[in-house]
């Protein structure tokens, strides 16, 4: 069963089997607004925690996506390149960023848990 | 940002709290930055119906007494008095370097009477310049407390004769007074036919009541009202103009009409000649991003050898276009569209054109 984490960035990750699935939470995506386009990260790269992984750019600004814990990328969604509406529409599900191999799982135990991300965003 | 105690708050902020608005910080003001509808979608009603947007930030001038064209002519490189009765121009502000203090549009409105629009960011500054010029004529500088809306998109004409206006003795860049205290210019700031309406906050209200349900008619952000404009090729003051920019370099100097590039005796004039003398070394230009990655403000770029060749002013996408969008200076001998360039974006040389603009058509009213 994938567990769920969350970011006091706004971020998700789901883990299962040692790998997460990161992407950006619902209220992330509604304050960017539109995506057009997101810069996606090189699979085999080696991220620490605070890293940026991707660049999301709305029609206005470009923001920064943080690696949330130290890993290495293992997949990036590709399917972003020709539509980063994705992850307006779909911010949890098919608007998924990249997914990670953890290098160190007790780093998840910094995060928050979904009622810790409600509390945190109000 | 929004809540912050210290930006001033619009006179309609209610209506636009109303219709869901998500505001921001800009220029001093806290301003909707985009509805509901989202950016994109905004962005594009404006160009397919009509675009409603509250511009109260922006500042109106009144300008009357028997030296009011003797003050313009000598505050902007224009003929103010060789303006037609309504007849609106893009005239500027300079310093003694020729840089842009500000831009703004001027309007004939009597033989003595003239309307200055000047940007948000710059009133005070400018309000103390006119103010300070004006002890030399006998003339009289009014700030004007008003509710300014731009209503603006191809059905623009229709709405407003729907909301009993009368739009048709209007073309493009021409200002008339219809009502007390009213202002209407044919104007805008998207590339598209519209109006820009300054009026008392009562009759404000009267005239959005009139146009609430209309289907054809959105509240449209200051994110659109960006992408709309730099799509179509106008400046932002801050961003593509400056008073480290001059008219030249911006490619503006069709503002200024020929005889005064020679005889004119505006602040800035001989500054302004010697620009023009030597040639200015840096050229306003449109840039096409390849792909689909935004190329945004202050980014460099580079010439196919790796030379600095200039630097982005304005950058984001066009959602008309459906392609990243920007202007920005380069050098001289490089301003020639389809001259190939590279931006650097986070380490990554993005090619880049120089391109023609603007890059949506546009779809005044010339009449």
């Amino acid at each position: 069963m994938a567990k769920t984490y969350f970011t006091t960035d706004h971020e998700w990750l789901s883990v299962e089997g040692g790998v997460a699935t990161v992407g950006i939470t619902d209220y992330a995506q509604e304050q960017l607004g539109d995506l057009v386009f997101v810069e996606l990260p090189e699979v085999g790269k080696t991220l620490s925690k605070g890293d940026t992984a991707v660049v999301v750019e709305s029609v206005k600004a470009a923001s920064d996506v943080y690696a949330p814990v130290d890993g290495e990328i293992t997949a990036a969604n590709e399917a972003l390149s020709a539509d980063p509406a994705l992850v307006n529409s779909a911010p949890t599900g098919d608007g998924w960023l990249w997914k990670m191999k953890l290098a160190d799982e007790s780093q998840l135990a910094g995060l928050l848990d979904e009622a810790g991300y409600k509390a945190h965003i109000g | 940002m929004a809540g912050d105690e210290n930006l001033k708050t619009l006179p309609l902020e209610d209506l636009h709290k109303a219709a869901g608005a998500k505001f921001g910080g800009f220029a001093g003001w806290s301003m909707p930055l985009t509805y509901p509808l989202g950016v994109m979608k905004e962005h594009q009603h404006c160009r397919e119906h009509v675009g409603l947007f509250d511009i109260s930030h922006m500042k109106l001038f009144l300008v009357t007494g028997p030296g009011a064209a003797a003050l313009i002519n000598r505050a902007c490189p224009i003929d103010a008095g060789a303006l037609e009765q309504s007849q609106s121009k893009l005239t500027f502000f300079l310093n003694d370097h020729a840089g842009i203090r500000d831009d703004l549009i001027v309007t004939r409105l009597g033989d003595e009477r003239f309307m200055v629009v000047a940007n948000a960011g710059n009133a005070v500054a400018d309000e103390a310049h006119l103010k300070d010029i004006a002890k030399d004529f006998d003339a009289t500088v009014e700030p004007l407390d008003r509710v300014f809306l731009a209503v603006q998109g191809p059905q623009a004409a229709e709405v407003l004769r729907a909301a009993s206006l009368d739009v048709d003795a209007l073309t493009f860049m021409h200002g008339v007074e219809p009502r007390e205290n009213w202002f209407m210019s044919r104007s805008g700031y998207t590339g598209e036919d519209g109006f820009e309406i300054g009026l008392p906050e009562k009759d404000a209200r009267d005239l959005l009541a009139k146009m609430s349900g209309d289907e054809r008619v959105q509240w449209i952000g200051l994110a659109a009202r960006d992408s709309l404009r730099l799509e179509a090729g106008l400046c932002l003051h801050g961003q593509d103009l400056s008073p480290e920019t001059d008219p030249a370099s911006a490619a503006l100097m069709w503002a200024i009409p020929k005889e005064l590039r020679a005889a004119g005796t505006f602040i800035g004039a001989d500054a302004l000649r010697a620009i023009l003398e030597k040639g200015p070394a840096t050229k306003r230009v449109g840039l096409k991003p390849e792909g689909r990655q935004p190329v945004r403000a202050g980014t460099k770029l580079t010439d196919a050898d790796g030379n600095p060749a200039g630097e982005v002013t304005s950058g984001g996408f066009g959602p008309s276009v459906g392609h990243p969008v920007a202007m920005g200076y380069v050098s001289a001998p490089l301003a020639k569209p389809g001259t190939k360039l590279f931006a650097d974006v986070r380490g990554t040389k993005v090619p880049v054109d120089v391109a023609a603009l603007p890059f949506s058509p546009h779809r005044y009213h010339k009449g």
